[in-house]
């Protein structure tokens, strides 16, 4: 059982020499250098898969900044506009208002004057008309100078409307 | 092929007492009960035996002379299997290496290998060695993968375990050894080798120091050799002395134990044929990374055995 046999020693000796020459060769160096690639690659996708995330992050970040931003900007030019158009409501209704007393003063004038116009019109007619009817009352007994005194006394008397 | 001969034999006797290859190995107890053929099993031999076939002679060389050592080349029971195994590693681990190196998906037999490969690379080499020790990821692997299925081929119908053989684990032990030495001066420059055989101690002392350490160096693939050997050869012995109740009580009814035994044992032999090639690996990594590091104290705290 312990007595060794120098033939089997010679073998085994042969057989691994053999054995790590030809494995060294054909498996063991193939295998640790697909190892060592694969896990360089692995290293590299981590390294990469890493590098988009955090890039992925910033871009959301700076997308929520500007989406934060535009709304603020929108909500600005929105208030803005609304305070523009009240105060352009304003001074619109304002010119219109004073636009509009104007008018009506003006017509209030106009109406003025030509009522003024009808009535010393009317006055003058009306003298006329009487010192007609007078005279053709009278016949011919006062002269037209006379008579025009006597009327225009008598209508300053008159009421003024 | 390899057997110029064969013989055909029944597996199991009819007598018990029929001691076919008694002591033939030195097995052989004689007498009434004879384990000579059960032991079969464990003592390598010049047959081999073959599902079907029997007994396979193999084929006898005549031994070649060095001076006065004389080396019997001519292959025996363990020298097949170790081939076997040998051819069996090889088959596994191209094939492993082509499916590992055609697709980057781990799948299937790649996988398997790669489990172990990953684990010999990134549990023994690189612990024990450092970055420094992936150069010799080749040699660990192949000695990992080589002992492995050598002590798995002995739990299969018909097989031997190689590495229950002394001189198998003998000739394991020596490359470690070789190896041990090559990474420590390869790492160190020989200068530097030299100096730490002398313990660092004072140059009165040499005389001392010199022969612990030189004796140091040995002794730890010796236990290499010896750890790989008995616990191979152990768990086969338990098994035919279990089997061998039967036989000696010469009943059916008593079979019923050593069976649950056996089967507990081989069991335990499937664990121990993994744990051992991973102990025979790691101790060799480690030894190497001492002799590599080297930190003097490291060498006595790291050799305790398993």
């Amino acid at each position: 059982m312990l007595e060794p046999n120098p033939g089997l020693i010679v073998w085994t000796i042969i057989t691994f020499v053999l054995l790590v020459l030809i494995l060294r060769k054909f498996a063991w160096r193939p295998i640790l250098e697909s190892l060592h690639k694969r896990e360089e690659y692995v290293r590299t996708s981590i390294e990469r898969a890493e590098q988009a995330r955090q890039e992925a992050e910033r871009l959301l970040e700076e997308h929520r900044k500007q989406i934060a931003q535009a709304e603020h900007e929108g909500h600005r030019i929105l208030n803005e506009s609304r305070a523009l158009a009240e105060k352009l409501k304003q001074e619109i209704m304002d010119k219109a208002n004073q636009q509009s007393r104007r008018m009506v003063e003006q017509a209030k004038q106009e109406i003025d004057r030509d009522k003024e116009a009808a009535l010393v019109e009317l006055r003058g007619e009306v003298a006329s008309l009487a010192v007609q009817a007078a005279s053709k009352i009278l016949g011919e007994t006062l002269d037209e100078n006379k008579h025009r005194k006597i009327v225009d006394a008598y209508l300053k008397d008159l009421p003024k409307n | 092929m390899l057997f110029h001969s064969s013989t055909i034999q029944h597996a199991a006797s009819d007598t018990l007492n029929a001691a076919v290859h008694a002591g033939e190995h030195g097995g052989g107890e004689g007498g009434k009960v004879n384990f000579g053929e059960l032991l079969h099993h464990v003592y390598d031999s010049r047959e081999i035996e073959l599902p079907f076939i029997g007994h396979v002679h193999l084929p006898h060389f005549e031994p070649l002379h060095f001076g006065g050592l004389a080396i019997d080349l001519s292959p025996t029971k363990h020298v097949v299997f170790l081939w076997l195994a040998a051819l069996m590693v090889i088959i596994l681990a191209i094939t492993a290496a082509r499916k590992i190196s055609k697709s980057r998906v781990p799948h299937g037999i790649g996988n398997l290998v790669e489990a172990f490969v990953l684990f010999v690379r990134d549990e023994i080499c690189i612990p024990n060695m450092g970055a420094a020790g992936v150069r010799y990821m080749p040699y660990l692997l192949t000695t990992f993968f080589f002992i492995l299925f050598m002590n798995l081929s002995g739990l299969v119908p018909y097989g031997a375990t190689a590495t229950s053989n002394v001189s198998v684990t003998g000739g394991l032990a020596l490359i470690a050894f070789i190896m041990i030495q090559a990474s420590a001066m390869r790492a160190q420059g020989f200068g530097r080798y030299l100096k730490h055989l002398t313990g660092g101690v004072h140059w009165s002392l040499w005389p001392i120091m010199v022969p612990i350490e030189v004796l140091g160096l040995f002794t730890k693939p010796f236990a290499l050799m010896v750890r790989l050997f008995a616990n191979m050869i152990g768990g086969h012995i338990v098994i035919v002395s279990l089997i061998g109740l039967i036989f000696i009580f010469k009943s059916y009814i008593v079979a019923a134990g050593p069976v649950v035994f056996v089967l507990g044992i081989s069991m335990l032999e499937l664990f121990v044929a993994f744990l051992q090639a991973y102990i025979f690996t790691m101790l060799t990594s480690l030894f190497m990374g001492l002799g590599m590091a080297h930190s003097h104290e490291g060498d006595e705290n790291g050799v305790s055995g398993h």
